[in-house]
């Protein structure tokens, strides 16, 4: 019984200082003085490495989910005889809700985990280490481009990730189920809403930008440096990533769009 | 040596423990300027510890790591990433940075701490790693190099600013003998030639005691003997005599402490 509550508090206090390393690293991210001569090719190298190369995974999956959403909203509203709500349904679940989480949890799969295992393969080869030694601070060389890029990327492939999805939606209900094509834009256009649908996806895709690159960096800075422990902080950053993305998701939206 | 101004380094009562493992108790050290100074000792006993406390990568429980004039564990850290600019390291590993071919590696410190143009940028970088004998692999990627080319890179890196203090990790562990032999001379030209303060830290005893000035043995968190090679080879201490001509047997135990050997084999499963 003893034993069970000290392994609980050791739980706890590993958490704990595990909370105010990831601060600490924050903070320092946030209050790096800009040198924009120095930080703006590494930012562009970073946006490139994170956001562009995340481009073809986002756009392919946007237009499947897109046209997945339009084949179940088809069957599902044409047994009630209003399939041509179907644009404002597609519209409304990709930009509301889908195109933020699902898109978080892709770059999470793809780009999180790839900023984690470098920044890790880093420190296992001294490079951090050797960065210091020069004078240079890693927090400012290698942490903040990274996390500042993928706070910039993952609103923007969000955004794409809803436009693509909206596409695949039209693909399969004008083309392939001749929905009529006049009623399916002109339903989503009386339907979405520029600052209750769009502004508010953008927000959740800007707070989840914050949170799954951070969680990414500081798996990969405060790594055991070996192999078996950056392949763990790999592992790390994607499920507690997607699982910050989905429980944020729930009290957003519960912000957003609870007030019944 | 008694003069204060003749040493670039200066450890006083350092004091420094991993969790609740005691790495340095109350350890005295003075670094003599412009000479090669090793710190020798038994693996784990914290040698490579001890440059990261002096490059300000560790913090000492207690005591002062003076490098002229400036304590180390006290500075900001900004004061700290501006008196690094006067130390050059090489790690045991190299650390090149694996997105940076090998010249710009070596540019790397150049463009961070000066104002340089580009020409003349080049001009020093290509001196430095013609004098590792690497002009000509400027272009490769670190992938491409073996390990010694690699650390000789790195080495051409920690020089290119003119540091005062260059220390050095490890040199010899696992190169050739022909990359070894290589890499003794440069450090010895290098420290005649740049005059600079050499640390180094080793327990190749061969090639260490072959070019070192002074050499400080550690073990169990303290010096055990100081001296030139010549007084440490004479040196009549059990501990000395044991780490000097790799004698299995003495005060250092070859054996992890394990319970008794026969009763552990009788045991079975």
């Amino acid at each position: 019984m003893l034993d069970r509550l000290q392994a609980l508090g050791h739980i706890g206090l590993e958490g704990l200082s595990a909370l105010g390393r990831s601060g600490s690293l924050l903070a320092h991210v946030l209050i790096a003085r800009p040198r924009p001569m120095v930080m703006f090719p590494l930012l562009l190298k970073q946006i490139y490495f994170v956001g562009v190369l995340s481009l073809v995974i986002i756009l392919v999956s946007g237009t499947f989910i897109g046209m997945v959403l339009g084949l179940q909203g088809y069957t599902i509203l044409v047994s009630y005889g209003s399939e041509q709500a179907v644009g404002q349904m597609v519209a409304l679940s990709l930009v509301r809700e889908l195109g933020p989480v699902v898109t978080a949890l892709l770059f999470a799969g793809r780009a999180g985990s790839a900023l984690t295992a470098e920044i890790g393969l880093m420190k296992a080869t001294e490079q951090l280490s050797s960065l210091e030694m020069i004078g240079v601070d890693p927090y400012r060389r290698i942490i903040a481009p990274r996390f500042w890029a993928g706070f910039i990327c993952l609103p923007i492939l969000a955004a794409i990730f809803s436009t693509v999805g909206v596409w695949g939606g039209a693909l399969v209900s004008i083309d392939w189920l001749g929905i009529y094509e006049g009623s399916f834009w002109a339903n989503m256009q009386q339907s979405v809403d520029f600052y209750d649908d769009v502004l508010n996806g953008l927000i959740k895709s800007v707070v989840f930008g914050f949170v799954v690159t951070w969680v990414a960096v500081y798996q990969g800075y405060d790594c055991v440096p070996t192999s078996e422990g950056i392949s763990q902080a790999t592992t790390r950053t994607v499920v507690y990533a997607s699982l910050w993305v989905l429980g944020l998701d729930f009290i957003l939206t519960a912000l957003m769009f609870g007030d019944f | 040596m008694e003069n204060i101004e003749d040493f670039t380094i200066n450890i006083s009562n350092l004091s420094f423990s991993r969790g609740e493992r005691s790495i340095f108790r109350d350890l005295n050290m003075q670094i003599p300027r412009g000479k090669i100074t090793a710190i020798m000792g038994p693996s784990g006993t914290g040698k490579t510890t001890l440059l990261k406390l002096i490059g300000g990568q560790l913090l000492p429980d207690t005591g002062r790591i003076e490098l002229e004039g400036d304590n180390i564990p006290t500075l900001s850290r900004a004061d700290l990433f501006e008196v690094r600019a006067r130390m050059g390291m090489l790690f045991q590993s190299g650390a090149l940075f694996t997105d940076m071919t090998v010249f710009e590696n070596v540019a790397f410190p150049l463009r961070v701490h000066t104002d340089l143009p580009q020409d003349m940028i080049r001009d020093v970088v290509l001196m430095k790693l013609q004098a590792v004998g690497l002009r000509g692999a400027q272009a490769l990627m670190p992938s491409e190099l073996s390990g010694g080319m690699a650390r000789r890179v790195a080495l051409a890196r920690a020089i290119v600013l003119d540091p005062h203090i260059v220390m050095y990790d490890e040199p010899f562990t696992g190169q050739d003998p022909i990359a070894m032999g290589v890499l003794v001379n440069l450090i010895r030209r290098l420290n005649q030639a740049l005059g600079h303060t050499s640390i180094i830290v080793s327990h190749d005893i061969q090639e260490t005691l072959g070019i070192a000035d002074y050499i400080y043995l550690v073990s169990g968190g303290v010096v055990i003997a100081s001296g030139t090679p010549a007084e440490l080879r004479a040196d009549e201490s059990e501990q000395v005599k044991q780490f000097m001509h790799g004698l299995p047997d003495g005060p250092v135990a070859f054996h992890f402490p394990a319970g008794d050997y026969q009763a552990e084999l009788m045991k079975g499963f």
